[in-house]
């Protein structure tokens, strides 16, 4: 009857034993971060971390041993995602790559390329950034100008991607471009993907500051760039549908409700010891909302592993995901009076002002708002 | 699109069972008569010749032997054709009757809210319950007392009740009624007033999310049907996007209702309080879901929706009482809110994953 479908969570026996496993490294290994380093998580660089990770075995979980990962399976990685996230690990080195390039060179790479690289994200030592955004290109993809043209055996980049996280402390962008003029009638053909290694000659990157001063974004820059054959992702041309597919990966995970977990964590704290019914019955409103959200990201999760193509859900839950993350600190700000300073109130400050002046972006990274809402329009058969 | 993933064999023989059957005799007709507190014979008898109302039960007490969240999932069926019939309520005092050895009376039955009961030395039980739905039609009515053993759970024949009608905000009866030095079938139960509340609040979550998912198919249906300024209503980009919205807090509170009967079928198993933040998460995210879209689904509907003839209000009207039965948002959410203060900051994320 419903388009959308979000049957309850296949078992995973593994998972419970992973989850202790987790919890313990990462009580050790992050004990001594302050509550705003904490915040940061999926924000936040430290290679070192993510390589411990990969030491452990824990990036690319699910992927083939061949390629440096376990073949364990999808909740079991959900598991740890979780795990990490809420406990404000700093994953951002190797977030992007394990999240989506990885599954998409699995999906569309060759045996290359799949030998060369996936082995080294599960490793912790390779780390991608989207190239998708452009100056005048966010929201409707289809419009990119940035081209690549045949040059011999290989290929030549012109173009300006906007927006790119992380691009300056990457080795490989994902680059999603067009390789045939646009034809009106058929915006989406003629796109295609390269992996593009960001040391090559003709490559610019500048950062763009956030609206709290910080450096994530950038914009890079492709002047007569020259990429062999074998940077090719997947099939010329097929660049739309390879996109479309990354981004279930990218939308439907716990990062898009866990952005302002931390912040929660600091209420409950400075709520302590005693707490009004007024802040009990907002915290347990937003606790209904995050178990909804974790169940319907967790069914996602096992929707991805049986092999279907649960992009409408995605949506779904991103879109959710964004109105709960956002709602926190707009809750918690008006849950703490402003007495005399304590340590606990001092941490929650800082939390609660780092998450709410991140808060508008929750809605427009990996798509915004109006064009989940678009996507889940046309689900219902609307459009 | 995706097609809908085959659940669990039993669980989808039921609903379909049930689909069917109320697809065919919920007529307008029977919809009219129940509307007045009226009692719609036939198609309660159609219910209880399918065995649905005793699916829940195990094989011992006259059941099928369905694992209980299968039989649950009924509920989101009898949500979806807003069913002016206790279902909900009989397939629950019969799965706690049955768990505290207490003989199942056939016919339907009402578990009662709010109660206050006393017993006597002869295990006579005096006092006055409120808010019983469908408490007049009700066989047998379930309440818990307070014993100085712990709580005993009753069933008290319809024939020793003084019943005053009342009815919710949709109109189905809710009733009060008031019982003195009745002598009734008694049991300890395992359980206390704080777990069949729960429980009780779980079948409105799943009713609430079956009802949902018809008002979101029904709203779409209509906007791709009702046509201004020479196009479907369904094509202006501001109505798609309620439509999205829509949509989403239905399949939240699908999701949602799915925790809350796995709560209950794992409680059934095993009675405990550990039911209780899963049933609250479930209430809270269900209740809110229902007024969102309930508002959502009117507005697009326009005047034609806020009309008698039109049957959207079956649902948002259900919606509407669902919501307040057996403990509103507020309530669930102090509950849930003080199970995660009292974990405390660092326990926050393990209380949360243990739902
Ligand atoms: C923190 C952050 C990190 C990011 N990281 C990356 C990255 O690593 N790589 C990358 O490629 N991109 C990245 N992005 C870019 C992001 O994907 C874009 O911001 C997003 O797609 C929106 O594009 P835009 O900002 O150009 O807004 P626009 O597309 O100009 O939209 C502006 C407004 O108009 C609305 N709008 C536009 N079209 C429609 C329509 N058809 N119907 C209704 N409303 C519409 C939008 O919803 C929005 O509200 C990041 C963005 C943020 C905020």
């Amino acid at each position: 009857m419903s388009p959308f479908a979000f049957p309850s969570p296949p078992p995973s026996p593994g998972a419970d034993l992973l989850r202790a496993e987790i919890r313990a490294f990462l009580a050790s290994e992050l004990a001594h971060r302050a509550p705003l380093d904490r915040a940061q998580s999926w924000n936040g660089l430290d290679p070192a971390f993510s390589r411990k990770l990969g030491q452990r075995g824990w990036l690319g979980l699910t992927w083939p041993k061949a390629y440096g990962g376990q073949e364990r399976s999808g909740l079991e990685r959900y598991v740890l995602l979780e795990e990490l996230l809420a406990a404000g690990a700093p994953v951002g080195a190797h977030w992007i790559a394990e999240r989506q390039s990885g599954p998409s060179l699995l999906r569309y790479g060759t045996e290359a390329q799949k030998s060369a690289i996936l082995p080294r994200i599960a490793a912790g030592a390779c780390f991608f950034c989207i190239g998708m955004s452009e100056p005048d290109s966010g929201s409707d993809l289809a419009s990119v100008r940035t081209k690549a043209v045949r040059d011999g055996d290989g290929w030549r980049v012109d173009g300006t991607k906007l927006w790119t996280t992380n691009a300056t402390h990457c080795h490989f962008m994902i680059l999603f471009c067009r390789t045939r003029p646009l034809d009106r009638e058929h915006r989406h053909a003629g796109t295609s993907q390269f992996i593009v290694d960001l040391s090559l000659p003709g490559i610019t990157i500048r950062p763009v500051r956030n609206l709290l001063g910080e450096h994530h974004f950038n914009e890079v820059v492709f002047e007569d760039v020259r990429l062999p054959g074998d940077a090719l992702l997947g099939r010329e041309g097929e660049g739309w549908a390879q996109v479309t597919g990354e981004l279930a990966y990218e939308r439907s995970g716990p990062e898009r409700f866990l952005s302002s977990f931390r912040l929660l964590v600091e209420l409950v704290r400075a709520l302590q010891p005693a707490a009004d019914a007024r802040a009990e019955i907002a915290l347990g409103r937003l606790g209904a909302q995050l178990v909804t959200l974790r169940r319907m990201s967790r069914s996602v999760a096992g929707l991805l592993q049986a092999g279907a193509d649960p992009a409408l859900e995605a949506a779904m839950v991103k879109d959710l995901g964004a109105l709960v993350e956002q709602e926190i600190p707009e809750i918690a700000r008006d849950l703490v009076g402003d007495g005399p300073p304590t340590p606990q109130s001092r941490a929650f400050a800082q939390v609660l002002a780092y998450t709410a002046l991140h808060a508008p972006s929750f809605s427009l990274r990996g798509g915004t708002r109006e064009i989940l809402r678009g996507i889940i329009a046309r689900g219902l058969g609307l459009r | 699109m995706m097609e809908p993933v085959q659940a669990d064999d039993a669980g989808a023989m039921l609903r379909e069972t049930a689909d069917r059957l109320l697809a065919a005799r919920l007529t307008p007709q029977v919809r009219a008569r129940a509307a007045g507190g009226g009692w719609p014979d036939d198609l309660w008898a159609a219910l209880d010749e399918a065995g649905l109302p005793a699916a829940i039960l195990p094989e011992a007490a006259g059941g099928f032997g369905v694992p209980v969240a299968d039989a649950l999932s009924l509920l989101t069926v009898a949500g979806r054709h807003a069913l002016p019939l206790p279902l909900a309520d009989t397939m629950l005092a019969g799965l706690v009757l049955a768990r505290a050895g207490i003989e199942v009376p056939a016919g339907p039955l009402a578990v009662a809210q709010g109660s206050e009961v006393r017993l006597d030395h002869a295990g006579r039980a005096t006092g006055h319950a409120w808010g019983v739905p469908w408490g007049r039609h009700a066989r047998s009515i379930v309440v818990l007392a307070d014993a100085p053993g712990g709580p005993v759970l009753l069933a008290l024949p319809q024939a020793a009740l003084t019943i005053e009608p009342g009815a919710d905000i949709a109109g189905d009866p809710s009733d009060a009624v008031r019982f003195e030095a009745v002598p009734s079938q008694a049991a300890p139960a395992p359980f206390g007033a704080a777990e069949l509340r729960a429980a009780g609040a779980a079948t409105r979550a799943l009713m609430i999310a079956g009802a949902l998912g018809a008002v979101s198919a029904m709203t779409v249906e209509y906007a791709g049907e009702r046509r201004q300024f020479g196009r479907a209503i369904g094509q202006f980009q501001a109505v798609q996007q309620n439509l999205a919205v829509l949509a989403g807090q239905a399949a939240a509170a699908a999701a949602a209702a799915d925790l809350a009967a796995e709560a209950v079928a794992a409680w059934a198993a095993s009675p405990g309080p550990g039911l209780l933040p899963a049933v609250a998460a479930a209430k809270v995210r269900t209740g809110e879901a229902a007024g969102l879209a309930a508002s959502i689904a009117h507005q697009i509907h326009g005047a034609i929706g806020f009309t008698q003839e039109h049957p959207l209000h079956h649902h948002t009207g259900r919606l509407r009482a669902w919501r307040d039965a057996f403990g509103r948002e507020a309530e669930w959410a102090q509950v849930l809110g003080r199970h995660l203060i009292a974990a405390g900051p660092e326990g926050l994320w393990p209380a949360i994953t243990a739902v």
